[in-house]
């Protein structure tokens, strides 16, 4: 240690290190250390830096996060599961209260009632949101939220089989599959009909049978466009007995139809852009939610707060309930392995959805979508650009192709960069049949002046080629 | 003694507050020219339109703050005080971290941004990656998982996919893990398709080797050990239990629970582990934000790296680059590259104290722990299972099997008293090995005179249960509430688990 007692550490003072070597007893911190056999002692240090005073570290790290851009100084238009939305100062003051921020999981309730109602709360707007009864205080992202939500349906129908769209984030299908794999799960892919993207019903038709366990649709979907059929699908999966799952972006549900109103049996998603930071991809904040149905709620994975009462009645509180499917108490008969989640994350979501209220949720889905309407306006008038390219409503998100100007998504992108503006994610290698395309992001972050030079640098882009 | 008081405001839930109308926020407008040219209606189908507004609250600002503010004031974190929670290690979480976490240089920035444009994060999480390969004696570190479940996650399904690759995953079905092990142990090697054994620990709190010896087999996967394990003692004889698990052709998992107290000391790769989770959220320092975000990075041995999840952060002449072409990766385990605000204060952190002040951490945990015993071991009621006379580590845990038996009072009930002196109780019924375990762990973040506070409470708390035992068992009584009714929660009759549902159940009523 340098000549400094570090600030972090109080008991480093020589004295009183002294004083408490005597009181246990030692001459020498490292007799504490005799049962590790030598040959595991480290005998020189490590290599890792010098350590630095606090000044010197802010330095350093601002230096090298000044290296990168962020969609404060180049107009971006990104998605694809991690979203720009504005972020009210009081979200960000309230999560860095420091009762909520350092705390640890609410074991003991009577001194932690204000994050259990906060998590409450938080359960009980995304039920209103999505159109559900139950919902659990957070997983990890939405992807992680899909692979357990198929483990779930599979406890839950005893049937191994689960259906999933072809157009999907290919992360989270990456994630379903490695989740589901040691579970011997299978899964099914439905095909899409290549017009509109919808799914193609009679393709569902074709597959689906007594050992599927759920279909699961995404709304809107991956690629941005609103899957309208979800009153079949969901018949579909109800004549089959399998589970109806659906993977909802959140800001979308001040203007679509919620999930639970078109039969959805488990809702999951990401709410991450309701109230939380991009970070460049995490912490994200799963959602998962379902109906109140007992041989539901029993397979829930995570942790779930439940209101309740004090012993004697007389007030109102909250704690972490049914813990009994939870790994701390089943251990190897856990309904999921998850313990530490995003609970600040959920926080910041519940102070989110309180400040939008109705009418501000309602706003926030009527902005995005009159916003991204007309960025496919513009972007449709170009010659040589499709946008999008299915013949569907799109909300938030919608796909650019540049087959007809023969020009790949990367020479685009690398042009655009060059005029200080970030365009869409390049699709075109997850899903080769769609051709040069690149998904783009709009939200209400996004000024008329932004989209329109989007537009003018585009079209001179194409029109220079 | 000083007792505490905790804020208890009577703050409705929040749909029960607020007036219709009342906004707490105002969406940037959508501009005229916008609205001219866009017909809303025809953007949305009709029949997947909302209908119904949805039945959020409706607040002012103002009230908004005042909520959540009272709600804070109701709760206790490591800032409020003692927080000798367990395997938990709740220490300081410095503050500039949190600054840092917070620039919009890092908050703003996309996931899929231009790799050009993220050179100065890419460059963090690279170094990050270097030094916990350097301290926890790996050779590849994976940032991806969200926690340290996540990461156990991960790890045993590097395990199922090694064995895998050595056409062996039909045969390999077993995952062995101590009595003394964390619940998510058991947990994640199921959730990876696989059978959970249990070993017994020997009198010593350690591994019986004899026992390990029986339950191995060439059925054996892997063994999942915490060392220092769950009484804080150093598992001994690791190297005897690193050599039966591998000659098997098993694999040694890392639970990073405990690694605080071996820091710059001693270093799980050197031990034999081939697979090392750490919790950032606990050894280095990352808010637990009650609950979360944690971080779960996963460092293993050099045959397994190339089944690491997808990307991996590479260096080629000062430029870093995300690496997807792994032919051998198990895919993805989430989306994008993990929890970049929470790692990004671990990195912090590490800069902050360097290899010297990181053994100082260690150090200073164990000798916290340390003196806390020696002090917790005087008490009438209290005991300290397995050989008493060897030192612990960052934790001891402690059985008040004497004092219910004498008095009544539990390790339940002495954790609720401990919180009206205004100290978080310790975590309490585990490891499962010790009845009415009270399991304490007070890391290097705490000064002597709050250890001895600690050490004076717990005294005052038995003596008070052979005295007068009415009032321990009735605690707490100055925390924003009594206590709660966790039967009533649970039961199908009375379950709430939303505002929807508890309004359903009571109109039924």
């Amino acid at each position: 240690m340098s000549e400094h007692n570090h600030p972090y550490i109080p008991n480093s003072q020589k004295e009183i290190k002294q004083e408490m070597m005597r009181e246990i007893g030692i001459k020498g911190i490292d007799e504490l250390y005799a049962d590790i056999p030598k040959k595991y002692s480290l005998k020189k240090p490590l290599n890792l830096p010098e350590a630095l005073s606090e000044f010197e570290v802010k330095k350093h790290i601002e230096t090298l996060l000044a290296k990168n851009k962020s969609s404060d100084n180049m107009p971006m238009f990104l998605g694809a599961g991690c979203w720009p939305h504005y972020i009210p100062a009081v979200v960000k003051e309230v999560i860095q209260r420091s009762e909520f921020l350092t705390a640890y999981t609410p074991y003991q309730p009577e001194i932690s009632q204000g994050i259990l109602q906060a998590l409450f709360e938080y359960q009980s707007m995304i039920c209103e949101l999505a159109s559900m009864e139950v919902a659990n205080c957070s997983m990890y992202d939405w992807a992680s939220a899909l692979g357990e939500a198929a483990r779930m349906a599979v406890r839950v129908t005893g049937r191994r089989e689960i259906l999933v769209p072809k157009i999907i984030h290919p992360e989270r299908a990456a994630a379903l599959q490695v989740y589901t794999e040691p579970a011997e799960i299978i899964i099914g892919q439905v095909a899409y009909e290549k017009k509109t993207g919808q799914i193609s019903l009679n393709n569902l038709r074709d597959k689906i049978s007594d050992k599927t366990a759920a279909v699961y649709i995404e709304n809107p979907s991956y690629l941005g466009f609103i899957e309208t059929q979800v009153d079949e699908i969901s018949k579909e999966a109800d004549n089959h007995d399998a589970l109806f799952i659906v993977g909802i972006d959140p800001t979308s549900l001040g203007v679509l139809k919620p999930p639970g109103d078109y039969g959805a049996d488990i809702v999951i998603g990401e709410a991450q852009p309701l109230g939380n930071a991009m970070n460049f991809g995490g912490p994200l904040l799963g959602i998962f939610a379902c109906r109140d149905d007992m041989s539901l709620i029993r397979q829930t994975p995570g942790r779930i707060i439940g209101l309740t009462t004090t012993m004697d009645g007389s007030r109102q509180g909250f704690c972490m309930t049914l813990q009994t499917r939870e790994q701390h108490i089943r251990r190897e008969k856990a309904t999921s392995n998850i313990c530490s989640n995003e609970a600040l994350c959920a926080v910041a979501s519940a102070v989110y959805m309180a400040l939008l209220g109705p009418q501000g949720i309602r706003e926030l889905g009527e902005t995005i979508a009159y916003n991204v309407n007309y960025a496919m306006h513009l972007l449709s008038e170009i010659n040589g650009v499709k946008a999008p390219i299915f013949d569907s409503a799109h909300f938030k998100e919608f796909t650019v192709n540049f087959d007809q100007a023969e020009l790949s998504v990367k020479e685009v992108h690398e042009k655009l960069l060059h005029n200080n503006i970030h365009g869409g994610k390049d699709i075109s290698k997850e899903f080769p049949e769609l051709g040069e395309t690149a998904l783009y992001c709009i939200t209400e972050i996004h000024s008329k002046k932004e989209i329109e030079r989007l537009a003018e640098v585009l079209a001179k882009i194409v029109s220079k080629r | 003694m000083c007792m505490f008081k905790q804020a208890s405001w009577n703050q409705p839930v929040i749909f029960n507050m607020g007036k219709n109308g009342r906004r707490g926020h105002i969406l940037p407008k959508v501009e005229e020219d916008i609205r001219n040219a866009i017909d809303l209606d025809s953007c949305i189908p009709k029949h997947m339109r909302r209908e119904n507004l949805p039945k959020l609250p409706e607040l002012s600002e103002v009230e908004v703050v005042r909520h959540f503010v009272r709600l804070s004031e109701m709760n206790y974190g490591v800032d409020s005080g003692l927080y000798p929670l367990g395997s938990c290690t709740m220490k300081y979480n410095p503050k500039i971290n949190d600054m840092l976490a917070s620039l919009p240089t890092i908050g703003m920035v996309h996931p899929y941004q231009d790799e050009g444009t993220v050179q100065g994060i890419l460059e963090i999480l690279y170094k990050l990656e270097r030094w916990l390969a350097e301290i926890t004696g790996t050779y590849e570190v994976c940032l991806h998982p969200a926690a340290g479940a996540h990461g156990e996650f991960l790890g045993t399904l590097l395990m199922l996919t090694y064995h895998k690759m050595n056409g062996e995953s039909e045969k390999r079905r077993e995952v062995i893990v101590p009595d003394s092990a964390h619940g998510t142990n058991p947990a994640s090697a199921t959730m990876a398709g696989f059978n959970v054994m249990v070993v017994p620990s020997d009198e010593d709190g350690c591994v019986d080797l004899e026992a390990l010896k029986s339950v191995v087999s060439e059925k054996t996967a892997g063994l999942m050990l915490t060392n220092p394990n769950t009484l804080g003692i150093f598992e001994k004889n690791i190297s005897e239990i690193a050599k039966i698990v591998h000659e098997i052709g098993g694999l040694l998992y890392y639970d990073g629970a405990n690694l605080n107290p071996i820091l710059g000391k001693a270093r799980p790769g050197d031990m034999g582990f081939d697979i090392v989770h750490i919790n950032i959220h606990k050894t280095f320092s990352t808010p637990h934000g009650g609950g979360g975000p944690g971080a779960g990075p996963v460092g293993v041995a050099k045959e397994l790296a190339k089944f690491l999840p997808v990307p991996r952060i590479v260096l080629d002449s000062e430029r870093y680059s995300l690496d997807y072409n792994r032919p051998h990766s198990i895919g993805k385990i989430r989306s994008f590259y993990g929890n970049i605000a929470v790692l990004l204060r671990a990195y912090a952190y590490i800069l902050s104290l360097g290899f010297d002040g990181l053994k100082e951490v260690a150090e200073i945990s164990v000798l916290n722990a340390n003196y806390l015993m020696k002090k917790l071991k005087k008490i009438k009621g209290l005991t300290l299972p397995y050989n008493s006379k060897k030192p612990r580590k960052h934790e001891c845990v402690f059985s008040a099997k004497l004092l219910k038996n004498d008095t009544g009072v539990s390790a339940l009930n002495i954790a609720k008293r401990l919180l009206d002196y205004g100290v978080h109780a310790p975590t309490i019924y585990f490891p499962l090995i010790v009845e009415e375990a009270l399991m304490i762990e007070p890391t290097e973040s705490f000064e002597k005179e709050e250890l001895d506070r600690f050490a004076e409470v717990m005294h005052e708390i038995c003596e008070e249960a052979y005295r007068n035992p009415e009032n321990v068992l009735n605690a707490p009584h100055n925390t924003a509430v009594s206590r709660l009714d966790e039967v009533k929660a649970s039961h199908p009759k009375t379950m709430a688990l939303s505002w929807r549902m508890y309004l359903k159940k009571n109109k039924q009523k």
